[in-house]
């Protein structure tokens, strides 16, 4: 009886992220499955894409929408593969600038949020202005920044740091803040220096949110790169959507929109992935 | 040293010099509801060798006081000597067991073994470390991760943690509450062989009049807020001690014994 009713009731599959942070952990769940997944199951979720993909396509035909409005899956496909050699430098462009932005940002927002959990009260200090970095869209200091920095790197370089690096810091303040002190003291009766408490214990406690807060920072930063790129830049893949759209080349625009969407998707596979390699003892 | 005779006889070992020493406790902190006074001038004379048990209510100071011992915090008054050296933070000597296994959980069996030696900077005693392992039923699980085992295999461990380093003062706080029965009487006949094999000198902190009663040589008995040393009790039963011990008369009137005595200092 009391297990037939377990059995009803519906769960969110892992458990919830204690503490939230921005959220994104409990998404994890949803690759979680991945492991046990059955041919079954693989069957129809391959079969879910090409329904959607086909219909789309049969659709888009069918209706006769012209292209300018919303290109075909199989139009999109083509001009990847025939735009791809104008395409991937600034590929490149984009994925050096948000990585170059992100390492900055994550490391001193990593190492601010080490530092600034030591202190509560410079934490309640500090605080209101990582939020205000956070909820304010750097995109709107790019123009300001090309005034003083031209057209080059730079400015984007500094958005993406800006945007990423916030969100690093809250997520492994989040973290960091979990002390459990039964551990502190356990590695202190061991004769512990605070040096190793910090490595030993706090950080690997710490790493499931240090983790999703890398995630989200690097996904924010490549929406601030490609946003920075659409305001202010020569190139990037960001400066090709403002070119292709303004020349109505819609399978050329959408071809870059996939290419984005799968370095997305890449980064939240990649952390994923990482969280299952170095925290999965939380889930 | 008591006042009731059942329970007092002298041990063979009474002589035995003292190894730790509690001169004085007194131990003040503040709390949200203001200034909790944990402890009132406890004094105490563990033995070497010596298998005391302090038992007591919730928040009689039972655990401040191993704390203490364990140089986890300081006192407000009075000192802690392990021998002649006064003990003001964690010594190498002493090795504390927590409640609940408190292993990391990053950690497999084996890594959380190895910590203590890890955050000594020295190799680990592999050697010493398999024949514990042995010892307690582990061989085999080292690259388990905490959660994979049991409560009790998770608190055994621990102890192969603790004792991996070979401390000469083990000091465990409540560290069978959160098993179930049958497991905490496996884990009570299990700390006490090694306790004679050893012989090391365990401090053991529980409110489990039965519990103190089973392992215990000494039973020292503590009073709520402010924490004082009501009583110390000798139990004289002969050891080995086994699970049966706990429905015998003699136990049983010991148990009631000691029962009386708290109910009547808190009434």
């Amino acid at each position: 009886m009391d297990s037939q009713l377990r059995d009803q009731i519906p769960t969110f599959g892992a458990k919830q992220e204690a503490g939230g942070g921005a959220g994104l952990s409990g998404g994890f769940s949803a690759l979680a499955s991945g492991g046990g997944r059955s041919a079954f199951e693989t069957l129809i979720i391959i079969l879910v894409a090409v329904v959607i993909i086909g219909g789309t396509q049969i659709l888009l035909g069918v209706f006769q929408v012209p292209q300018y409005i919303m290109p075909k899956p199989s139009q999109i496909g083509m001009a990847l593969i025939t735009e791809w050699p104008f395409i991937w430098p600034h590929l490149v462009v984009t994925i050096c600038e948000l990585l170059i932005g992100f390492s900055i940002g994550a490391s001193i927002g990593f190492v601010l949020a080490a530092v600034i959990t030591q202190f509560p009260f410079a934490e309640k200090i500090v605080t209101p202005y990582i939020l205000l970095l956070v909820t304010t869209p750097m995109l709107a200091l790019v123009p300001l920044l090309v005034l003083r920095f031209g057209f080059g790197w730079e400015p984007r370089i500094i958005a993406v740091a800006l945007a990423s690096g916030p969100m690093v810091m809250i997520n492994s303040a989040t973290g960091f803040r979990r002390v459990d002190l039964a551990k502190i003291a356990l590695a202190r009766s061991f004769g512990a220096s605070t040096f190793q408490i910090f490595t030993k214990i706090r950080i690997p406690m710490a790493m499931p949110m240090i983790i999703v807060g890398l995630m989200v920072g690097l996904i924010f930063g490549l929406l601030t790169t490609v946003g920075a790129e659409m305001v202010g830049g020569a190139e990037g893949l960001g400066n090709r959507l403002n070119y292709y759209s303004s020349m109505i080349r819609m399978p050329q625009f959408f071809a870059v929109i996939t290419l984005l969407a799968v370095i997305g998707i890449s980064i939240y596979v990649f952390f994923f992935w990482v969280g299952k390699k170095w925290a999965n003892w939380e889930a | 040293m008591n006042a009731i005779g059942a329970l007092g006889s002298a041990r063979a070992d009474v002589s035995a010099p003292a190894k730790m020493v509690v001169e004085g406790a007194s131990k003040f902190y503040q709390a949200r509801s203001g200034v909790v006074h944990a402890l009132d001038n406890v004094s105490l004379e563990v033995r070497e060798g010596e298998f005391l048990c302090i038992l007591g209510p919730s928040g009689c100071g039972k655990s401040t006081l191993l704390w203490s011992m364990a140089g986890l915090h300081g006192l407000s008054g009075g000192r802690i000597r392990l021998g002649q050296e006064p003990i003001v933070k964690p010594h190498p000597e002493i090795a504390m067991i927590f409640q609940e296994a408190n292993l990391l959980p990053w950690r497999n069996l084996e890594k959380n073994i190895e910590l203590p030696f890890e955050l000594k900077r020295i190799p680990p005693d592999k050697a010493r470390i398999q024949a514990l392992l042995e010892r307690v039923g582990l061989k085999g699980f080292e690259t388990k991760m905490p959660r994979e085992l049991s409560g009790g295999m998770q608190q055994r461990a621990s102890i192969v943690r603790s004792l991996a380093v070979n401390p000469s003062v083990l000091l465990m706080d409540e560290p069978f509450g959160a098993l179930d029965a049958f497991t905490r009487d496996e884990m009570n006949l299990l700390i006490q062989e090694i306790w004679m094999e050893t012989r090391k000198t365990i401090i053991f902190i529980t409110h489990s009049i039965v519990e103190a009663l089973f392992l215990a040589d000494r039973i020292v008995v503590m009073s709520a807020r402010p924490g004082r040393i009501q009583e110390i009790v000798e139990v004289d039963l002969p050891r080995p001690r086994g699970v049966e011990v706990q429905s015998t008369p003699e136990f049983i009137e010991r148990v009631n014994a000691i029962k009386a005595m708290i109910d009547h200092r808190r009434a």
